[in-house]
């Protein structure tokens, strides 16, 4: 695999090879295709694939039909339209009726850059995770990203999974171990954790290094899953290493951050930093000069680290 | 073959059952579920296919209520039927009980989609329709929709949907009866021309009273032989339709009659047959 590889990249390509064992894989779009990447499906499979034109509340209404009539239904468009302008379809179509439905939504948070605001969502994990029952995957890298697909379809009921744009670097290897629900600690460590998730995990990488360089000790976990959470790794991180910094692109209400915030302040209180955009919507730029200046990169996450120890 | 009183003593029973269940409830939508009374009926008593000895059978026609508040109708249709004793559905709306408020799919069994939020159920029933095309299956899926129901967005991206994939095997009816909870359609938001919205999204549209019985299940007969695109039958209804009280009155959408008008209600719906 390449060094760098957009999570929907990996999502594409991961959809050609299930969807040949898989014949029951239905694949929707709503004029995204070629940026979902939902293309390479409907050139490989043209009579499963359908694109609903540019009406993601109608796409997740029919795909919930679909999966009322058995279908293993794969429903793509951009975060901020799927989680945001579908929100409540998905929860009253989907989510109540426990549908099999994957919504795989791309170009999640302010790394999408240039197009700005109106399509950065930040949102999104809060919205879907607060459906009951529904799962939440935030693959971290190329790798990870395809297992996580694979893993979305082979489970019964729905499943929201967040995709980015940018290329990003690849962390595992392929024989790396993806399973819903089951954080991985990526690097141990001892002062200090970091619980990050989608592609704040290689930033998270990136500070562990540089403060090793300090003699800090830093334990990195990828919460793929955010729900439901892996509340061990959590609680074992935080009795181990006294203190979490989480790092997420998307808002610190309701994401990754919160998420944390509800395992540890019950189940084992310990010093904790989030990571991520406080409430502001993003802008234009590129996703470099933005990670920047919403302070979500890995000298923010070292920033953090420091208060913490 | 069609038996004009059987579907019409089913009709009966049912509005008895609806303005029992609502009484008993306390609350609940007896406007909507009297004028879609017959509609239901004549689906259920004549034309679909389904067995409530397997209410999951692959072949099975299914029906999709788009209105979920008209789910009394639904309820009463699908007890009749036989998918359970119709007696249960008066346990509606209270806690524990599967008839919930508006319709749950994974609660009772016949139920095709969990409805409530308008306009969603229409685009279910195009993924249905879908599903049977890709599996080569003849069977037909039907929906229905209140007129207040297609001021929803959602209602013309699903009509889109399924006339550019052709779904013959689609067919919505729209319950028309003018009214919606805060006054007639046209000073709320107005609707028609219907008839020509559909015709111009590319829909085979057709017209019945939708409180004849017969000739309601003749346009559901004609609905079958429509090829290459959906079917929208808009049928003519009275909210209320059956307890002269309610008839046409916006204020019944969502109420439920008090122990002395259910009395009259019932003895104006003639008893059980």
């Amino acid at each position: 695999m390449a060094d760098k590889m957009a999570t929907r990249q990996a999502y594409g390509e991961a959809l050609v090879e299930i969807g040949e064992k898989n014949k029951d894989l239905i694949v929707m779009d709503a004029d995204l295709s070629k940026s979902t990447m939902t293309a390479s499906f409907s050139k490989a499979y043209p009579e499963r694939f359908f694109n609903m034109g540019i009406a993601e509340q109608n796409m997740y209404g029919v795909a919930a039909g679909l999966a009322s009539a058995g279908k293993t239904v794969v429903a793509s468009t951009f975060a901020m339209f799927a989680a945001g302008r579908a929100f409540e379809i998905i929860r009253n179509s989907i989510g109540y009726p426990k549908l099999n439905v994957k919504i795989c939504a791309t170009h999640a948070g302010v790394t999408v850059g240039e197009d700005g605001a109106s399509h950065q969502a930040i949102e999104d994990i809060s919205l879907m995770r607060s459906i009951p029952g529904m799962t939440v995957l935030n693959p971290s890298d190329g790798v990870s990203a395809k297992k996580a697909i694979e893993a979305a379809v082979e489970m019964k009921g729905p499943c929201y999974v967040r995709l980015g744009r940018a290329a990003v670097p690849v962390i595992y290897d392929e024989n790396m171990d993806f399973q819903i629900g089951k954080g991985i600690t990526v690097k141990e460590g001892s002062d200090v954790t970091v619980a990050a998730t989608g592609i704040m995990v290689n930033e998270a990488l990136i500070a562990a290094e540089q403060l090793a360089k300090e003699g800090v000790s830093v334990r990195v976990l990828d919460i793929h899953t955010i729900k439901p959470i892996d509340k061990d790794i959590i609680v074992k991180a935080a009795k181990e290493t006294g203190g979490i910094v989480t790092a997420e692109e998307h808002s610190i209400i309701g994401g990754l951050g919160s998420a944390v915030a509800e395992v540890i302040s019950v189940e084992c209180p310990a010093k904790l930093r989030m990571i991520g955009i406080k409430d502001r919507f993003g802008q234009s730029g590129k996703p470099a000069q933005l990670m920047e200046e919403y302070e979500i990169t890995a000298a923010d996450i070292v920033k953090a680290c420091r208060e913490l120890i | 073959m069609l038996n004009v009183d059987e579907v019409k003593n089913a009709a009966r029973n049912m509005r008895q059952d609806i303005i029992k269940a609502i009484s008993a409830a306390g609350s609940g939508h007896p406007g909507g579920s009297l004028s879609a009374a017959d509609i239901i009926a004549t689906l259920y008593f004549y034309k679909m296919n389904v067995n409530p000895e397997a209410p999951d059978m692959v072949n099975r026609d299914r029906f999709v209520l788009s209105k979920g508040h008209a789910a009394p109708a639904l309820y009463a249709a699908l007890g009749r039927k036989g998918f359970f004793d119709v007696e249960e559905m008066y346990s509606l709306r209270k806690i524990g009980s599967i008839f919930q408020g508006h319709p749950d799919m994974k609660k009772i069994p016949g139920v095709e989609m969990s409805t409530g939020s308008l306009g969603q159920g229409f685009s279910t029933s195009v993924g249905m329709a879908l599903a049977n095309k890709l599996d080569g299956r003849k069977s037909k899926v039907y929906v229905l929709l209140g007129d207040g129901e297609i001021q929803e967005g959602i209602v013309w991206e699903a009509a889109m949907s399924a006339a550019h994939y052709k779904l013959d095997n689609l067919v919505a009816i729209l319950d028309n009866n003018g009214l919606q909870i805060d006054g007639r359609n046209d000073d709320v938001m107005k609707v028609e021309p219907v008839y020509e919205k559909f015709e111009s999204f590319g829909w085979e549209v057709m017209e019945a009273d939708g409180h004849d019985i017969e000739e309601l299940a003749e346009k559901l007969d004609a609905a079958d032989e429509v090829e290459g695109k959906p079917v929208m039958i808009i049928a003519r209804t009275v909210k209320g339709k059956g307890v002269s009280f309610m008839e046409d009155e916006a204020g019944w959408h969502g109420k439920a009659p008090n122990a002395e008008e259910t009395e009259k209600a019932l003895a104006e719906l003639g008893g059980e047959q």
